[in-house]
């Protein structure tokens, strides 16, 4: 309970240090909030009425608390370009975001925990260097760059995968938005067709994310499973007679199952980050695009509200895994 | 084993540097760092990595030399050419010589990384060691402030920051050095921790010197040789972030070469021209992988845990 309590705090902490620093941006950066509502050609009376209207007489710490207390009643103001409150299109955009993300992060679990399992096993064999530097490519590879090249590969050369979006062009009208999964929504459309459609869109961006959590999964599953594999109880369980793989699936892995969820959190947090560019290559309107098509709209109030709400999520995510971790490992309790 | 970098070490050095009993610490110091070189160098992909370094300097500061066309002068009447013949990696819209901006390009990068490291390093080291120095109040804000920043995914934070500063490389910098200095900040508070209550610090207090002082002249030191590996570690991190923040429209200016801007200016005809946005990319690509072999090869050498 204790523990709880002070987790609590320390979420609420970082929440406020994370308002303070889009708070900052927004209002200490040369772009000028009252500019970016009313225009540039706007008249002294329309720049001071809306001045009043953003609160921006106030004294600046009233501002902060003001900030807060909006962003905390889900207001994160209205978008510029499209005159709608920034948290109903943030909504409207995540479910495409979290589908892609959570196809990626499976994608990465079940490549990535063999593959640095066995790479352990296997340690300083061919093996293990080559799923070492195949994960080390995965580090290093432009995430955009790879998805062109995906595109032009699979779509344009081989035509084996549909090309950007989410489904096919003129289809999207077809499907009314019930979860905003598109998988799932065709499914209750009881459209096969479109399924498939949107199962095939999902491929290439999700394999994509998918990489990239695999690369991180596996260096970590290799690091934690090296550190067990070394342990006097494995040595005994060897000794006595235990199958290899009842060693390694039944007595190793089981102990780094709880770090490994860590791992597997941390990775879903950076998809987030991934997702902004693989969006971007594949027209794909989750909450990357809406971020990167807010900067190219000059529409500042959207870049930070859809900032704000990956920072919430992540810091969501990883208080979630401190849970997980507290209820899951007895030696932290 | 080959171990040429023993062999190429002139006989008296060598003596010198591996003697079982070091007369100074200067001579000890030199000693450690020569035995974590040598395991360096036992390790072939640390060393390609290093040679991809080394290119990529030699690229940036022979550019003139080793390219025949401007970078930014296009000639209109050879636009989109074909990798092959006079221009081997082919021509952009612009008629532009893609390897000259390419060679250009690395400039740029180096540019974007020296920059990043010399402004968050910094600012890393001054928040972490006087959160560690002054404890109390102090520390526990700057500390929270460390942790505000680090609940962002860094391109994200990095994609704000540049979008409220505007394009531009200096701005670009500053938004990739401001997201990046968090985890200098802990590692400094983390080793000014170990040597805040050191004899040598207190014999300094005692002597009568600022806490500026015994900061700048004491403890700073002392977190330079983790600091300068973890920054090192991170530089493949900062050159994709760079290369993140040009295809996004939000790095230096046209017409001046960027890779991940060259990337992007090529999506359009990919179809096409493939080579406009592939070439770029695979600079990218070479050069990040090239900074995560070096970072892996000095992890082995510095924490032989990871095995």
């Amino acid at each position: 309970m204790k523990s709880l309590l002070r987790l609590l705090g320390s979420v609420a902490t970082t929440l406020l240090g994370l308002l303070l620093v889009t708070f900052i941006i927004s209002r200490f950066l040369p772009a000028d909030p009252v500019l970016a509502v009313v225009g540039d050609h706007a008249s002294e009376s329309t720049i001071q009425a809306a001045r009043v209207r953003l609160g921006l007489d106030q004294p600046i710490i009233v501002q902060f608390w003001l900030y807060i207390k909006h962003v905390l009643q889900g207001d994160l103001g209205l978008s510029i370009r499209t005159g709608l409150p920034i948290s109903q299109e943030l909504l409207r955009v995540f479910p495409a975001t979290l589908e892609l993300a959570t196809l990626g992060v499976i994608i990465g679990i079940i490549f990535g925990i063999p593959l640095g399992v066995w790479s352990a096993v296997r340690k300083d064999s061919m093996v293990d260097h080559l799923v070492r530097f195949f994960g080390l490519i995965g580090y290093s590879v432009p995430i955009f760059w790879l998805g062109l090249m995906g595109l032009l590969v699979f779509y344009a050369k081989l035509d084996w995968l549909p090309g950007p979006g989410r489904l096919d062009f003129g289809y999207e009208e077809m499907i009314t938005p019930v979860t905003g999964l598109m998988t799932v929504d065709t499914l209750i459309a009881g459209d096969m067709d479109l399924f498939k459609n949107a199962l095939a869109h999902l491929i290439l961006p999700a394999s994509l994310l998918g990489y990239f959590s695999l690369a991180y999964i596996s260096r970590m599953t290799r690091s934690l499973m090296l550190g067990q594999l070394r342990q006097e109880y494995i040595l005994t369980a060897r000794v006595k007679g235990v199958s290899e793989r009842r060693v390694i699936w039944g007595h190793a892995m089981r102990n780094i199952l709880v770090p490994l969820l860590t791992v597997i959190a941390l990775s879903y947090g950076n998809l987030l980050e991934g997702s902004v560019l693989t969006e971007t290559v594949f027209a794909w309107r989750g909450l990357g695009l809406y971020i990167t098509d807010s900067i190219f709209g000059q529409d500042m109030p959207a870049v930070l509200g859809g900032t704000v709400v990956v920072g919430i999520i992540y810091i969501f995510i990883n208080a979630l895994t401190d849970v997980a971790y507290r209820l899951l490992d007895p030696r932290a309790k | 084993m080959t171990d040429w970098a023993i062999a190429v070490t002139p006989p008296g050095w060598r003596q010198w540097l591996l003697a079982e009993t070091p007369h100074s610490r200067l001579q000890a110091r030199l000693s450690r760092a020569y035995l974590n070189w040598i395991a360096f160098t036992r390790n072939p992909l640390a060393m390609l990595g290093l040679a991809m370094f080394l290119v990529l300097i030699f690229f940036a500061a022979f550019a003139p030399l080793v390219t025949a066309h401007s970078p930014i002068e296009g000639d209109l009447a050879a636009r989109l050419l074909p990798p092959g013949g006079e221009h081997w990696l082919g021509t952009d819209q612009q008629g532009r010589d893609i390897w000259s901006r390419i060679v250009y390009g690395s400039r740029t990068t180096l540019i974007i990384i020296f920059m990043v490291a010399i402004t968050a390093a910094p600012i890393g080291i001054v928040i972490g060691t006087t959160a560690g120095y002054v404890g109390g109040w102090v520390e526990g804000a700057l500390m929270r402030v460390t942790d505000a920043f680090l609940a962002f995914p860094k391109l994200v934070l990095a994609l704000a920051f540049a979008a409220a500063l505007g394009a531009g490389i200096e701005n670009a910098i500053l938004a990739i050095a401001l997201t990046s200095w968090p985890p200098y900040a802990r590692i400094a508070r983390a080793e000014t921790l170990t040597v805040r209550g050191t004899d040598y610090v207190a014999a300094a207090r005692i002597s009568g010197a600022s806490a500026l002082r015994i900061l700048v002249g004491h403890i700073m030191p002392m977190c330079m040789p983790s600091l300068i590996v973890r920054v090192s570690l991170d530089m493949a991190g900062v050159i994709l972030i760079a290369a993140g923040l040009g295809f996004l429209g939000l790095g230096v200016a046209p017409p001046q070469p960027e890779w991940g801007q060259m990337v992007s200016d090529g999506r359009a005809q990919i179809l096409e021209q493939w080579w406009v946005c592939t070439f770029p990319g695979i600079a990218i690509f070479i050069v990040s992988l090239g900074f995560n072999l070096i970072g892996d090869g000095l992890r082995d050498v510095l924490d032989p845990r990871e095995g």
